[in-house]
C-alpha cells in the first residue's frame, strides 16, 4: 500500500495547479490512493444547481444506500471541489492538515 | 429526485405510426404539459455546444391530468388459476434452490397464496434465511413452521414441504446438495397444524413471489425471491423421500396421477413460457424476464452452452429488481405525420419549472419503409442506449472515481435511479443480489437516454445531429433496432451512413447488415470509439429487449459465470465480438484499445494522411496542425474511449492510418483484452497503444470507411461555429462519401 508523505507539499501544489489530466508519477500515486478502495464513506459531489453549484456528501454502504450530506461545503467549480476533497483526504490518510501558502 | 417520468411504446417510428406516451408524476403535480420537439443538440453545459430543439406542431401538445403510475418490479413465474389447484388438500411441494440473498427479508419460493386473505400455502425463506411454510384458510386461521438454520448463500439445496390434510402433519426439509464436509445447514422440522390451506379460486400458483393483490387484470406480486429455482414440483399427496428424488428429472409413471405440476425450466428457454411436464399442462409464464439458461444443480462443466445439454441448465435466476414492461397506461398519442421529417425527436414533459420537473420521451422518426429521403443516414445506437438504460454506474462500481479521474457527481437522475430500483437496472449493473444484469428493456422510464443529461451515448450523439443541422446536410435517422429487424434493406439506399459516438452493442444481424452494406459499395463514417464491441441478441418475439452476457474478458462491470456465456434468447455466444472472431478492426479498421475519462487530447497527422488517396480528407488542414485540441468533452477530440488499428485483428492492409492521438494521462489504461498478462506501464504516459487512430480505407465496389476512434470526436464538431479542423475533416469525408463516384 502506498503511503502518502505529508511532507510532500509539492505534490499537493501540483494537484492544486492542475487537478485533471496528466500528473507526475508521484502525484498519480497519491491520487490513486485517495480514489481507490471501498465506496463506503467515499466523498462525492451532489448537484445543487445544474452546472452551477455542488455540495459534498458521503456514500453509504451497499446498493441503494442514501448519501449523507457533509455540511459546510459548497462549490461553484469542479476544480474547487477537487481541491477541497484532496485536502480532506490528505488529512484523513496522513493525519496531518494540509496547509499551503 | 425527478418528479416526472415517462416512456414511449417504441423508440423507432415512421410516418403513419402513433407513439403511445405514458407518464407518471411522482410528487403530486395535478397536471403536466407535453410538447413534441425535434432534437438538435442536448448539450446544456455553460460552455457546451448549446441546447437546441425545434417545436413541432402536434395534436399531442398540451396539458394533461397527472397521475402516479405504478412500477411492479421483480420477476416470477405465474401459473394461472386452475380448478386442479382448488382440489389441493394434502400436498408435497419441492424444488432445488440456490438463494443469493438469504437472511435479508422474507422471500417466497413457491406459493398458492393470497396475501390479502392470508390464504393458501407459501413455501419460502424467512427473514433469517431459514425455510418456512405458511398455511392459511382465509378465515383467520393461520399456521407457520420453519427450520432452525438459514440456507447458505449460493449453495444448492433440495427444499421440500409436505402437508397431510387428514392428520395436519407438516414437514419441512432443507438438504444441501454440495459436497462440503462440514456443511451443517441441513435442517428438518415437523409439526401438527390445525389449519388447512384454502386459497381463493382466482389465486395463481406463483414461483419466486406470491400474490399480494390485483390491479385490474394484473396479478400483483410481493415477497420476491433472489436466486435460482430449478425443477419445482407440486404433488397432491405426501410423497416419500425416494419418490421426491425420482421426480428430479421427470415424472415416473407410478406417480403420474398424483403430480399436479412438474415444471422444467430448461424447455422453451428463449420464450416466456414455463413448461409443465405433467399431464395437466399447468404451463406458466415468466413475469419481468428472470434470467434463463442458467446453470442448474446438475451442471458439471461437460457442456458450456445451454443448447448442448439443456438438462444442465434447468434453473431460472429471479431478481427482485427485474423489470421488463412497466405496463403503464397511455396518457396520449403522438401521431407521426409526414411533416415530421426523419430525425431525433422527444416529447418534452414538464410539471413545473425546475430541472426535476422535466422529462423527455425520446424517439426516432425513420423515413417511410424502403425509402431514403436524404443521401445520409445517421444510425442512432439505441441498442447501446438500452444497454446503459438507468445505469447505476458510480453507485455500484468501486472503480468509478479512479477511472473517471474526477469526483463522482450525483444529480437528480442518478439519485432517482439509486433510490428507485424498481425502475430496473442496466446491463452495466448487478442486481441487488450481486448477479450480473443480462437483459435491458426500453419499455420503462429510461432516465439517461435524454437531452440535458450527460454527454454520453445519446447526449453525445446529438452533437453529430447538431453538426449535420449546422452544415445544412439533409439526413435521415435510423436505429439499431430497425437495423436488426430490416438488415441491409435499411442501409442500402444511403450513399453514406454515419454512426454515433459509441455504437458499442450489436447483434449478429446488425453486424451482417453493416458488412453487407460495405460489401455493396456503401460508405461508413464511424465517428466514435469502443464500437462494434459486445455481442447482443434482441428477443425473437418480445419487443424492445436485448440480452448480453459479459463473458470471458473485455472492459466489464461484472463477469458472467463460467458456463453462462451464451445468450438465452438465441443460444449464441455473447461477450466481445473480438472473442466471436469478428473484431471491430475487420469492419471499421480499428477497435477498442483504452479508456480514461479525465481529459481529452488531440491528434497528430501520420504519414498515411499525406497519401494521395487521403488528400480529400485533409483538404484545408495544415501539415503540422494539432487536430482537435479543443472541444466540449475533456477539452479535446481524442478522449473517453479510444480505438486503435491492429492488422492481426483485421485492419485491412491497405488501410491508411491518417492520424493518432497523443499525450493521454495516467488515467487512460489499456483494455483487459489487450493484455496477455498483467504488467506495469499500461497507461497513457507509458504505453504507446494508449491512443486513438484515425483510419481510411476503400471497400469493394467503390465503397469506403472512415473511422475516428474516439468517443470525444463529436464533442469538437461545433467549436467556433463548426469552423474547425475536426468539423472540416468530417465534412470533407462526408462530402466525398456522398459523391457517387466510386473509390
Amino acid at each position: 500500500m502506498y503511503e502518502i508523505d505529508p511532507e510532500r507539499l509539492d505534490l499537493a501544489r501540483e494537484f492544486r495547479e492542475k487537478p485533471f489530466g496528466r500528473h507526475s508519477g508521484e502525484l498519480q500515486r497519491v491520487i490513486n490512493r485517495m480514489r481507490a478502495g471501498s465506496n463506503e464513506g467515499r466523498l462525492v459531489l451532489v448537484t445543487l444547481e445544474r452546472h452551477k453549484r455542488w455540495g459534498l456528501a458521503r456514500m453509504g454502504a451497499g446498493l441503494r444506500a442514501p448519501l449523507t450530506p457533509v455540511p459546510g461545503h459548497e462549490f461553484t467549480s469542479y476544480e474547487e471541489a477537487e481541491w477541497t476533497v484532496f485536502t480532506l483526504r490528505w488529512q484523513e490518510i496522513t493525519g496531518r492538515e494540509l496547509v499551503l501558502d | 429526485m425527478l418528479e416526472i417520468l415517462g416512456y414511449g411504446d417504441r423508440h423507432s417510428v415512421r410516418p403513419g405510426d402513433r407513439l403511445q406516451v405514458k407518464v407518471s408524476c411522482e410528487a403530486g403535480a395535478p397536471r403536466f404539459h407535453a410538447e413534441v420537439v425535434r432534437m438538435i443538440c442536448g448539450d446544456d453545459l455553460p460552455n457546451g455546444a448549446g441546447y437546441k430543439d425545434q417545436p413541432v406542431a402536434s395534436p399531442a401538445n398540451g396539458d394533461y391530468p397527472a397521475r402516479r403510475q405504478p412500477l411492479d418490479a421483480g420477476s416470477a413465474v405465474l401459473v394461472a388459476p386452475s380448478p386442479l389447484l382448488d382440489q389441493i388438500g394434502s400436498f408435497t411441494l419441492t424444488a432445488l434452490v440456490w438463494p443469493t440473498l438469504p437472511g435479508t427479508s422474507p422471500q417466497t419460493l413457491l406459493a398458492r397464496w393470497s396475501e390479502p386473505a392470508r390464504a393458501g400455502f407459501r413455501l419460502g425463506l424467512d427473514a433469517t434465511g431459514a425455510l418456512a411454510l405458511d398455511i392459511g384458510d382465509g378465515k383467520g386461521g393461520f399456521a407457520a413452521i420453519k427450520t432452525s438454520r438459514p440456507l447458505r448463500e449460493r449453495a444448492w439445496y433440495r427444499v421440500t414441504a409436505t402437508f397431510d390434510a387428514a392428520t395436519g402433519e407438516a414437514r419441512l426439509s432443507q438438504r444441501p446438495l454440495g459436497h462440503l464436509a462440514r456443511d451443517n445447514s441441513a435442517s428438518e422440522v415437523e409439526a401438527i397444524l390445525r389449519v388447512r390451506p384454502h386459497a381463493p379460486a382466482d389465486a395463481p400458483f406463483v414461483m419466486a413471489a406470491h400474490q399480494t393483490g390485483r390491479r385490474g387484470a394484473k396479478t400483483l406480486l410481493g415477497g420476491h425471491f433472489n436466486g435460482k429455482i430449478e425443477a419445482p414440483r407440486l404433488a397432491a399427496r405426501v410423497l416419500r423421500e425416494e419418490e421426491i428424488e425420482a421426480l428430479q428429472l421427470g415424472i415416473p409413471a407410478s406417480l403420474a396421477a398424483e403430480i399436479l405440476g412438474a415444471w422444467d425450466f430448461a424447455k422453451e428457454t428463449p420464450t416466456t413460457r414455463v413448461v409443465d411436464l405433467s399431464a395437466n399442462r399447468l404451463d406458466g409464464e415468466t413475469v419481468n424476464l428472470p434470467t434463463r439458461a442458467m446453470k442448474g444443480a446438475a451442471w458439471t462443466g461437460e457442456a458450456m452452452r445451454w443448447t448442448d445439454k439443456p438438462e444442465h441448465y434447468g434453473a431460472i435466476h429471479f431478481h427482485e429488481d427485474d423489470l421488463y414492461d412497466a405496463g403503464w397506461e397511455t396518457d396520449f398519442e403522438v401521431p407521426i405525420t409526414p411533416e415530421m421529417r426523419s430525425g431525433v425527436y422527444a416529447v418534452k414533459l414538464t410539471c413545473g419549472e425546475r430541472y426535476e420537473q422535466l422529462a423527455f420521451v425520446t424517439f426516432f422518426v425513420l423515413p417511410p419503409k424502403g425509402k431514403a429521403t436524404a443521401p445520409v443516414a445517421f444510425l442512432a445506437a439505441n441498442a447501446t442506449y438500452m444497454a446503459y438504460a438507468n445505469s447505476h454506474h458510480g453507485w455500484d462500481d468501486v472503480l468509478a472515481e479512479i477511472c473517471y479521474g474526477a469526483l463522482l457527481e450525483f444529480g437528480p437522475t442518478e439519485r432517482t435511479v439509486n433510490a428507485r430500483r424498481d425502475l430496473g437496472v442496466s446491463t452495466y449493473d448487478v442486481h441487488t443480489d450481486g448477479s450480473g444484469s443480462c437483459y435491458s428493456s426500453r419499455l420503462r422510464p429510461i432516465l439517461n437516454t435524454r437531452p440535458r443529461h450527460s454527454l454520453w451515448n445519446f447526449g453525445a450523439d446529438l452533437h453529430i445531429v447538431d453538426w449535420l443541422e449546422g452544415i445544412h446536410q439533409p439526413y435521415d435517422v435510423i436505429t439499431d433496432e430497425m437495423l436488426h429487424q430490416e438488415g441491409l434493406s435499411l442501409l442500402e439506399n444511403y450513399r453514406c451512413v454515419v454512426t454515433g459516438t459509441h455504437p458499442e452493442y450489436h447483434s449478429l444481424a446488425q453486424m451482417r447488415a453493416v458488412e453487407a452494406y460495405l460489401g455493396k459499395g456503401g460508405r461508413l463514417i464511424y465517428t466514435g470509439g469502443n464500437g462494434f464491441y459486445w455481442r447482443i441478441a434482441w428477443h425473437p418475439t418480445l419487443p424492445g429487449v436485448i440480452e448480453m452476457r459479459r463473458a470471458e474478458n473485455g472492459t466489464r462491470t461484472w463477469i458472467a459465470e463460467p458456463g453462462e456465456y451464451h445468450l438465452s434468447f438465441t443460444g449464441e455466444l455473447s461477450g466481445l465480438w473480438r472473442n466471436n472472431g469478428i473484431p471491430p478492426q475487420q469492419l471499421v479498421g480499428i477497435g477498442f484499445g483504452s479508456e480514461g475519462f479525465d481529459e481529452s487530447s488531440w491528434y497528430r497527422r501520420r504519414p498515411g494522411s499525406f497519401d494521395p488517396r487521403a488528400a480529400f480528407i485533409f483538404e484545408g488542414i495544415g501539415k503540422d496542425e494539432k487536430i482537435g485540441d479543443f472541444g466540449v468533452i475533456g477539452g479535446g477530440a481524442a478522449g473517453l474511449e479510444l480505438d486503435i488499428v491492429d492488422p492481426k485483428l483485421g485492419t485491412p492492409p491497405h488501410a491508411l492510418v491518417l492520424a493518432s492521438s497523443e499525450l493521454h494521462s495516467n488515467v487512460y489504461v489499456l483494455t483487459p483484452e489487450e493484455l496477455i498478462s498483467t504488467y506495469p506501464g499500461i497507461d497513457g504516459i507509458e504505453d504507446p497503444k494508449v491512443r486513438a487512430d484515425m483510419v481510411f480505407f476503400e471497400t469493394p465496389k467503390g465503397g469506403a470507411v472512415f473511422s475516428t476512434g474516439s468517443i470525444a470526436w463529436a464533442g469538437s464538431l461545433s467549436h467556433n461555429g463548426f469552423k474547425n479542423n475536426v468539423a472540416r475533416i468530417t465534412g470533407n469525408v462526408l462530402k466525398r462519401f456522398i459523391d457517387p463516384k466510386p473509390f
